[in-house]
This record gives structure tokens, sequence and C-alpha cells, in this order.
């Protein structure tokens, strides 16, 4: 972001909490307030004017706002989106919700599968196909569209996917009969399938259509909406729209493709988390976002999240595979389960304490907020056990009620158990620790990755709360706490590049490549890309990188192969692809097949600002200091969890501000260390250094020692 | 655990080749102790690959025991009655070292498109038409692969390309698994999977034992009439139930048929077990501890336990009906619990033409459940998943123009069964091909339960050029002509409970949809 300056303000609107963070004058100044969920700009506005009136910078000042939001993952969940209608093949209006026809808990009969985002009497049949090579069968029988429209307009429908079988290889079909909705029907969104998701497999692609259409009026009334409300305060800057796959869009291409902001938070932690990884010297790391709703895990190897083309929204199943409605966009791929201070406990029916994936949300919130809220959650839990610096929860602006925490935990687990509400409190936050380490493991077993010699780092408002007992279970060894760690996400998006990614279906044999035909799909791609790039980019030098997605003929599943588009140009770029591909598949699966034929199945070209090597800070090896004296420390109680001779019992422990620590400053645990959005946990056997970015870190030395079951 | 199975599953169906195994997920995988019994199984694996590969570990110890075994060996066998339960599932093992010393077993097995014969049907007389055999045997030794085993292969089968690349995809599974294990023991700080085996075995073997011991001990019997090959068959289950056991007993079932539908006992006692784990114990991880409290006995030699040469291609027209009818017995215990009959049987026609075969799966619907309609077209008690249309299309000539639900194919009741589909298919270039059929609940549809009605028995027929319909049976190969439209209906699942007591909202919800069950459906 060479061109736009240095003043520049990230919003994060998450399901509990909005988080905000400016960069003015050189300083960092950070607000988190509630979700509004009945009008979300509401509470952006007002977060605003708190960091204006704080700052005392001017809307003027600023030189670019950045904005995320789970507001279209929130619409989706509820199913609070459009009424939407879908046009599709006749013959195949059924295909969102036969989708796989299968059961993904094979011993449970009684699951549902998830309900379509377009009910069957709105799924209209068209006249009309292609076949897999995009070669027409049938031709569009327009009086077919034509015959559509009534009941569109009768139903209320205000917004329409069209999902064509084969559109990916032929979207001319797709295109008329958008012309046709919108020419009869001109105040209503259309999305078609071959713009939004190019790729063969007719579900997934009509799945992540019609969820572009679901959450597309929506989206587009709230972005104008914010935008409105923004200039009616003067500001004149622009905005980029953060993405799930990690990047920076513009306000127009957010408006065509919604469904790429879903997940736009979690993707901005990761960022954070992999700037933080360049700069700690770490090359494995496990990034661990904990926010009020959920709780995100993602590996980051060389600085690098993962990213993949395939997502899960709504999974209804206790978060399991296969129990959501498919999205296929870019996305860092991440494992997130319903464990966030809002995640509601309860005693099942073999005397288990279980958390989550309920949440209390907002409203009413956890019972401690004092909103009405009478289930007890995570949050009450860490209350109850002198986790959380009181003073500073949620800046300030909201008083934690003690006695309705307490209360809550001896109706809801307590008394069902026998136990003090301080020991249900134990239970309750080992078993959300015990949650997210079994999430974790499995998350890196499926990427065939460990776990235990990574650096764990920690952010969103309930991380550094659990933080440490986490990588205790996990028996990692050293936990980062960023600067500002209550707002990361937002602050990742201040972080992250400008980019985005265009894909094609264009199947080719290896064996018969067609360089002519390649160069031609990739110049086109590059010429979508720079539209969306060049206004949020402006005169940023950009870097392109391109990935075949191939596989060995007949296989089902791709792996990105990535190239630059000088290969194309040299005299055998097949051969380059080729070898390229050996070497990804013979990393990822172990051997290659010998003499098997290989093909190509799309294409994928990204187009991003040129991002700086971040230097590696160093140690404060030079500055560390232990003083015995902790001014204007105040003690509280601090209840063990770990298993252990002194398990649930309450042990005395400073509480210091983390603003008065100065850099290479070393306490020992156990110590609470507050700031305005979160509290750092650090505890008894371990100790915690300020390094050089203000970062915390903390190491577990007991963690070789600890005994699991 | 469970996420290094899942592992395997995943990398077997990314690297897997064949349609059927990398669309469908027709494929299992599990991690075995050194004394052969199974640990944890992939939750993408279904029921008749998972729990008779449970058995199949066994096997392979047997024919080479732990001593011998070697880093890098992997082993392979088709075998009907050492793997799971016809020639076209391909069982593969690895070892997993720590040390010099075997710590585990991974075992993966995938349904590989032909293995020659007469091609994945029904309509062989004995195991030598239905193609080639491969006895457990190395493939890989110490890491050297067995290129004459290889060669074998390729020479015996119709499309070498594809069986090949489908056995270096298990062997990748498997070897995903031990990379995963390995990793998961570095994190726990263990060099093996020493007391840990026991204790998952142990307390999921408790925790079975104390769902059986909240039922009603006694014996329960049932019996259930399906298509059979040409002529209807009659199953039996005698269920009982102990304190700590249930036995299921098949005695009285059919005889051995002529034709390739007979069930090797591994494949039988696989979906048996299922009827029961599936409303009893559902929540226990499904390992050799979980299965022990089920006993599964079949008389040597009938139907459900077939002996050598028997044909057993196509086995699981048979014994995917099992769980139902186990489930019949399990009805007069826990009625609150059970489903109606569904459609069972996965509907896995194998079309071939000059150049191409496919084999897709396309489900009916399952009966309804307590309180709950069933699902429509859902793979049950099979665990596989369909085939996009797109793909099917883009690997032959096939045009499916028909793919959607059969409106009023759910059985009536309070709880409504699940809906069937329709299927149409030409060529695109109106040449002829053939269909393997092994379809059942034609003449015997899903019936209901508590008085709701049956679903819809499937149909197959022919639409000719000139208009007019030929009916097909339900199993065996037939040549769809020049230029004529095949249409396949899968079956209904039973309703539930009275018709009439079926709430107003969930008839209007039905009508608005278009799909509302309306009696016997029409022809």
């Amino acid at each position: 972001m060479t061109k736009v300056g240095e003043n520049r303000l990230a919003v994060d609107i998450g399901g509990t909490f909005t988080d905000l963070v400016l960069e003015w004058g050189g300083q960092r100044y950070c607000d988190k307030l509630l979700t509004t969920h009945q009008d979300p700009a509401l509470g952006v506005m007002q977060g605003i004017q708190q960091l204006l009136d704080t700052s005392g910078a001017r809307p003027a000042d600023i030189d670019l706002l950045l904005h995320g939001t789970t507001l279209a993952t929130n619409a989706l969940i509820e199913r609070r989106g459009a009424v939407t209608g879908l046009l599709t093949t006749a013959g195949h209006r059924d295909v969102l919700e036969m989708a796989s026809e299968n059961r993904f808990e094979q011993y449970d009969v009684n699951i549902d599968r998830p309900i379509p985002l377009v009910p069957r009497h709105l799924r209209l049949p068209v006249v009309e196909r292609l076949n897999a090579q995009g070669d027409v069968l049938v031709p569009l029988a327009e009086d077919s569209v034509a015959a559509c429209i009534p009941t569109l307009r009768d139903a209320g429908v205000t917004s329409v996917a069209i999902g064509l079988l084969h559109a990916y290889a032929n979207p001319a079909h797709e295109l008329r009969v958008a012309e046709m909705v919108h020419a009869a029907l001109p105040q209503v969104s259309v999305t078609t399938s071959s713009a939004v998701c190019p790729e063969i497999r007719e579900y997934e692609r009509f799945s992540t259509a019609c969820a572009n259409a679901y959450v597309k009026p929506l989206m587009a009334r709230y972005l104008r909406d914010l935008e409105h409300a923004l200039q009616g305060l003067g500001f004149g800057c622009p905005m980029l729209l953060m993405t799930s796959g990690g990047g920076l869009t513009t306000l127009a291409a957010a408006r065509e493709f919604p469904i790429r902001l879903v997940e736009s938070g979690p993707a901005g932690g990761a960022i954070l988390a992999a700037r933080l990884a360049a700069e700690h010297g770490s090359d494995a790391v496990l990034s661990f976002d904990m926010g009020g709703t959920t709780a995100k895990l993602c590996l980051i190897d060389e600085g690098q999240p993962l990213v993949s083309r395939a997502f899960e929204v709504d999974r209804s199943y206790r978060f399991k595979k296969g129990s959501g409605l498919p999205i296929r966009i870019p996305v860092v791929e991440m494992v997130e389960i319903g464990a966030g201070g809002g995640s509601i406990a309860a005693v099942d029916a073999l005397h288990r304490i279980q958390v989550g994936p309920r949440s209390a949300g907002s409203e009413p919130g956890p019972a401690c907020y004092g909103r009405g809220g009478e289930q007890a959650t995570v949050t009450d839990a860490d209350l109850a056990l002198g986790k959380i610096g009181e003073a500073e929860f949620a800046g300030g602006a909201m008083r934690l009620d003690h006695r309705a925490a307490l209360q809550a935990l001896a109706a809801q687990v307590g008394t069902p158990l026998a136990l003090e509400p301080t020991m249900a409190a134990v239970g309750i936050s080992e078993t959300v620790d015990e949650n997210m380490a079994a999430a974790s493991r499995a998350h890196a077993a499926e990427w065939g990755k460990g776990v235990s010699d990574r650096l764990l780092v920690a952010f969103g408002g309930a991380a550094p709360l659990h933080a440490a007992r986490l990588a205790q279970i996990l028996r990692i060894q050293q936990v980062l706490i960023p600067a500002n760690a209550g707002v990361g996400s937002a602050i990742g998006f201040l972080l992250a590049p400008v980019r985005y990614e265009v894909v094609r279906s264009r199947y080719m044999r290896l064996s018969e490549f067609d360089v002519a035909m390649v160069v031609e799909l990739i110049n086109e791609m590059r010429v979508e890309a720079h539209q969306v790039i060049d206004v949020a980019a402006g005169d940023a030098p950009l870097v392109e990188s391109c990935n075949a997605y191939m596989r060995y003929q007949g296989q089902g599943y791709e792996i990105a192969v990535s190239f630059s588009a000088s290969d194309l140009a040299t005299d055998s770029p097949h051969q380059i692809l080729g070898d390229a591909f050996a070497a990804a598949y013979a990393a990822l699966y172990g051997r290659v097949i010998p003499g098997q034929e290989v093909e190509i199945l799309s294409w994928t070209l990204a187009l991003g600002v040129e991002v700086a090597k971040v230097p590696a800070l160093g140690a404060p090896a030079q500055e560390l200091s232990e003083e015995s004296g902790l001014d204007g420390a105040s003690t509280q109680d601090l209840v063990v969890t770990m298993p252990g001779p002194q398990h649930g019992q309450a042990l005395p422990a400073p509480l210091v501000q983390r603003a008065t620590l100065a850099v290479g400053r070393l306490l020992h645990g156990p110590v609470l260390i507050a700031e305005p959005h979160t509290t750092t946990v650090v505890p008894m056997g371990s100790q915690v250094v300020v390094q050089r970015d203000g970062a915390l870190l903390i190491n577990l030395l007991d963690a070789g020692d600890i005994q699991h079951a | 655990m469970l996420a290094i199975v899942e592992e395997q599953a995943q990398t077997l169906m990314r690297t897997a080749f064949s349609t059927v195994v990398r669309e469908a997920g027709d494929l299992s995988a599990g991690l075995f102790t050194p004394r052969g019994e199974m640990l944890a199984q992939a939750v993408t694996g279904t029921p008749g690959h998972v729990n008779a590969m449970a058995a199949a570990v066994g096997q392979f110890l047997q024919v080479r025991p732990l001593p011998q075994w070697r880093a890098g060996d992997v082993m392979l066998t088709n075998d009907p009655w050492h793997g799971t339960g016809h020639l076209n599932d391909f069982t593969v093992v690895t070892p997993v070292f720590v040390e010099q010393r075997c710590i585990a077993l991974f075992a993966s097995t995938s349904h590989i498109a032909d293995v020659g014969g007469r091609g994945f049907g029904p309509d062989a007389n004995d195991l030598f038409e239905e193609g080639l055999q491969i006895p457990i045997s190395m493939l890989f030794d110490a890491g050297q692969l067995n290129d004459t085993l290889m060669a074998i292969v390729r020479a015996n089968v119709r499309d070498p390309v594809v069986a090949e690349g489908d056995l270096y995809s298990l062997c990748a599974c498997n070897d995903a698994g031990a990379k995963a294990l390995l990793h998961l023991l570095q994190d726990f700080g263990l060099k093996s999977l020493a007391g840990i085996d026991e204790h998952i075995l142990a307390t999921s073997a408790r925790a079975m034992q104390a769902q059986i011991a909240q039922l009603e001990a006694g014996v329960y019997t049932h019996q259930t009439v399906i298509d059979g090959y040409r002529n209807p068959l009659t199953l039996r289950c005698a269920m009982t139930i102990s304190a700590t056991q249930i036995q299921l007993d098949f005695a009285g079932s059919a005889g051995a048929s002529r034709f390739g539908i007979n069930v090797p006992l591994p494949y039988t006692q696989a979906y048996a077990s299922f009827g029961v784990r599936c409303v009893v114990g559902g929540d226990v991880p499904n390992n050799a501890g979980s299965l022990q409290p089920i006993e599964v006995l079949a008389p040597a030699g009938s139907l459900l336990a077939a002996i050598r040469p028997s044909a057993v291609s196509a086995r699981h027209a048979i014994g995917q009906m099992l769980p139902d009818l186990v489930l019949g017995c399990l009805a007069q215990v826990i009625p609150d619990r059970v489903p109606a009959e569904g459609a069972s049987c996965i509907w896995n026609p194998v079309f071939r033409g000059d150049d191409f075969v496919i084999n897709p799966i396309y489900n009916g619907g399952t009966g309804a459940r307590a309180g709950k309609d069933g699902l429509a077209t859902t793979a049950f008690p099979s665990g596989v998943r369909t085939t996009p249309t797109e793909i099917n299309e883009a690997t032959s000539p096939l045009v499916t123009w028909v793919k959607e639900y059969r409106p009023g194919s759910g059985g009536a009741g309070e709880f409504r069964g699940g809906l069937g589909q329709r299927l149409e298919f030409t060529h695109q270039a109106a040449k002829a091909f053939t269909v393997s059929k092994m379809f059942d609940r034609i003449d015997h549809p899903a019936a209901g339960r508590q008085g709701g009605e049956p679903g819809a028995p499937g149909r197959v027929f022919v639409i000719t050029p000139d208009g007019s319909r030929v009916t097909l049976k339900g199993k065996g190969v037939e040549t769809v002509a020049n230029g004529a439209r095949l249409v396949l209906e899968t079956p209904g699942g039973g309703g539930s409970g009275d018709p009439q007591a079926r709430l107003e909202s969930a008839r209007l919800r039905d009508a608005l949809a278009g799909i509302e069950s309306t009696g016997p459906a029409d022809v």
C-alpha cells in the first residue's frame, strides 16, 4: 500500500463483538463493542466515533478503511438472507437438496441434512442442455425462462441464482438467462454459477451460487448504508473488504461476490499470525483465535497459512464435516469449533460436561453480562476462576456480575454434578480447552502435520485467557500473545495484502498441452483480476501467481501446482508443469505413479501487491530484567485448573497492567496481565517475557512433565 | 485417533482413480493393533468395508505373522473371504514401525471399477467367472514393488491404468495414516500405542455392553422377503439379547444362489452388526471393542455364509438389506428408536459401451424415523456418496437427462418415508450401451411401521425410439438399444404411524414442494 498513506482504520464485525483499530499519527488506538445485530453499521459508526474522539483524528485524515464482517456468515447460519430463486436445467431441480446423497454421521439414524437456501417451489426448470465440452445439446428455450418470471415475482423473490449444468465449460446459456431475468425483474439481484464458481461438480457450484445470491441483497444494502454513514461523517477515503482467502478486495467486487467475504475475520487473524511468525522467526505456528462465539485454529508453516478452495458454512451437526453448505471459494484453511466466551455449558445424559456449540452471543450474552442470560458460559467460568481482569473487560465498558455467574454455574452444572460452583467452572474450562486441543490435533493430522513443536499465537478476546492451558494440553512449549491481542483480526486487516484470485475450469491432458489456449486463458484471467485489483492497489507494484489444478488421469481430486506465465513462453511448458506436478504429488502422497497420464482441470491466477519480506525482530535478551516489585499491581485469586496437587485451589496472583511492562521485562507465573480488551493468564510454573514489539512470550517450563490420560 | 483414520480416508479419496471411489467415498480405512484388532475407523468408511475389514487384518497376520513384517512392506488381497466380500474390493495392509518395532497396522479398502471376468454384476455362476483373484500377497516387499503381481493385475483388468492407480492410492492412504499416527505419538510423547489400544477397546466394549444391558433380554424373530435374482428370497433373523451380548442368527434364511448375489460371512457380519449399532450404542466409537458384543451366525453354505467358489459379485444387493431385517427384530424391543424400512440397497448401475465404463451410485429414500420423516435419496445402510452428474458426463458419453426427486414415492404416515429419485439416460451418439443391474425393492417395497404405508417400489424401464415402454428386471446385464432411453426410479422409504395423524403443517410443506404422498404409486 505504498500509494495510500499511513492513517488507516480497520473494522471487524464478529458474532459477538465489533473490533476497531485506528492507526493514526504513528499511534495505534483500539476499541471493542458488542455487535449490534439489528443494524451492524450502527455499532461500527459508534466505535468509529469513539476512536475519533479518543485519538483526536478527523475523518478526512483517514487514508484507507479496511473492513471485514461476519454478516454474510450469520445470514447464512440464521437463514436471514433474501427470498432466493434458482433457475436450473430442467430435470435437475433437486441438485441443491439431494446434495451428495450421503450421511455425514454413520451411526446416527436421526441426522438431518442442511436445509437448502432455496426451497423446492422456487427451484424452477429452464429448458436447455450443454454437454461436458460445453457444446449445446438442447438450445435455450427462452419461453421456459419467461414462464418462471411470474412465479419469482409472486413469491417475492429478491435474488435469483442461475445454475445450469456444465456452465463452467460454457457460460452462454447462463448469461442469456441472467439478461432475461434482469430485463423482466430489474430490482432483483442476479448471480450466475459460472461467474461465482466456474468449476465442475454441480452441487458445489450451485450451492456456492445460491449462497452468493442469498446474501447479495443484504450485503449490498449493508455496504451501501455503511458507505453513506461514513460519507455523512466526512470520510472520503476508499474502503477495501477482507476476503475469506486472506486478500483485500474492492467494494464493487464485494457487492458482486459477497460470498467471498464469509469468514473474513478469521482470515485477518491468520494474516496477523503469519506476520508474527515471521517477526519472531518461527516457521511452525498454530494460530489460535478465540472470540465470543467460536475458536479458530490455523496452521502456519514457513510464514504462510494453508489456503484451499473448499469450505463449508453452517456445519449444523456439531461443526461436523459434511453437515454444512459447501462453498467453493478461496479460503484460509482452518478449523472452527463452537468454543468461545459465550459458549454454553450443560451436563449431558452421561453426566459429562458439554460446552458449546451453542452460544449466548451478545444478546443476552453470558450470565455475568447481567443482561438476562441464565445459561452458564465459558466467560462465566473464566470469571469465577479469577482469569479475567474485570476493570478491563471490553474496555471497561461493561461491569461483570459475579453473583449471576456463580448462580448460573451452580444451576446449570454444579447442582446436577454435586459440585461447588468453582469446581463446575474448572470443569467447564478444562472441557473447552480439551475440545480445542482435540480440534487442533484433528486438523493437523488431516494435513499430515504435528502440533507440539509449534509456537502458539493467541489473540481474540478469550484466547489469552485459555492459551497457556491449551498449550499445556498440546505439549506446546511457547505461547505468543501479540500487542492488542483482543482485537487481533482487525490488526490482521491492516497487514493484509491487496490480492484477488480468479479461477477457470478448462480440461486438458498434459500430453496434449495447448500452449496457445492456456496463454489466452491466462490473459483473460489477468484482465479480470486487474479490473478488481487496480482500484485497490493504486500504482503499487503487483506480483502474479498462477496455479494449475492437476491430477493423474482418472483421479477425483486435484492438487495445486504453481507456475509463472513466463513458463508458458519456454520451449517445453508441459515439461515444467509435469515436473512440478510430480514433485508436488510426491511431497503430498509419498510416491509418484510412473508412466501415468496427467491432466489439468482448472487454473487460477492471483494478482497481489508485492509483500516485502518481514525481518525477524530478534529476542530482547540484552534487555531482560527481572524486577522484584510490581508497581501498582493488585492481587486476585486465580484457581488452578491444571491437574495436580493444587487442582481447584485458589492461589493469589498479581494482576498487572500490560501497558506498565517494559520491553525485556520477565515475570514468573502465576500472574495476570490485563489490557483493555483481554487478560493474559500466565500459569504457575511458567514465565513470560515482553518482546520488542510488545508481544508477551510465555515459556511453559513444565510442559514436558505433564501427564495426559 | 479418529483424526488419523479420517486423514487416511481423505488421502484415499483425493488420490483414488475409479470414479466410484473418488466421487462416491466407497472406501474405508482403519487403524489396527499389532494383534489385528480394529482400533478406529474413518467416518467416511462404508459399513460393508469397515466391519468386514475389521476381520480381514487378522487373516493377513495369519498368512504373515507379525515378526516377519518389515518397514516398507505392503500386503494386498481381493479375496472375498479375506477381504470385503467381492473381487472388486482390494484391501491393502501396511505396518507402522517405531524404532524397528511394528506398533500398528493401517488397512484400507476400495472398490476398483473392473477386475475382468464378466464385469461387476450378478450374472456369474461361480467366482472364476467374476474375474481376477489375488490371494494375500506382497505388493511391496521392504519398499520394493512386486512387479510380477502388478503385471498380472494389469493384464487381467479392462482398465489397467485405473487399477494400477487405485492400488497406489491405497498405499498412499495407508502411508498418510502412518505419518499422522507418528506425529500424534510424537505430540503425546509416546513410542507405541501400548496401553492406549487396550484402553480404547475395553472402554468401547464396556460402553456397548452397558447399552445392551438396557434392552429387554429375550429372543426376537423377524423375517422379510426380498426380490432375489429371479425368484424372491426369504431372510430370517433370530435376535437373542442377553445382559452383555446380542446374537444374530440367520438360520432358516434362503440357501445359496446359482448367481452372483451370495454373501461371504464377513460381509453378512458387517451389515448385520451395523443394523444393531446404528440404533444401539451409536455414540460408541466403531472398533473391535464395540463390535465384540455382537455375534453373527449363519449356516455355512447358505446365501448369507457363502462358501468358495460361489459367485459373490453383487453381494451388497443382499447384504445391504440385512439392517432392515435386524431392525425388524429391534422394533419389538425399542419401537420408539427404530426407523421404518428404506430403499436400503444402493442402486449402482454399471454402464458400459464401446469405450467407457462408469459405475455411478444412486439412492432411494430412507424409512421414516422416530418423530421425523425419512431422508430423501440418501444412502443407508451404505455410507457412500453419489457421483456428480457433471463428472459422469465428463467420463462417459451418456447424458443424464433427469435426476430429480420422485414425488409421492415416500410411504405415507404420520412421518413420511424419504423420497426416491427418477433418472433418465441416453447415449449422446444414440449408440447402444449395456447396464448391469443389482437393484432390489422392485417387487417388495420398503414396509412402513406402526401403521405407516410402504414406500413406492423401484422401477426400471426403457423407452424405445418409437415411444413404447419395456420393463426390465432388477438384476442382470441388459442392452439398451440404439437411441433408447433408460429410466430408473429408485424406491421410496416406508412411512411411520397413521397417515391421518400427519400434521397439517407437514402436509402443506409437502404440497408446496410438490412431493406429497398420494397413496400407492401410479404407473
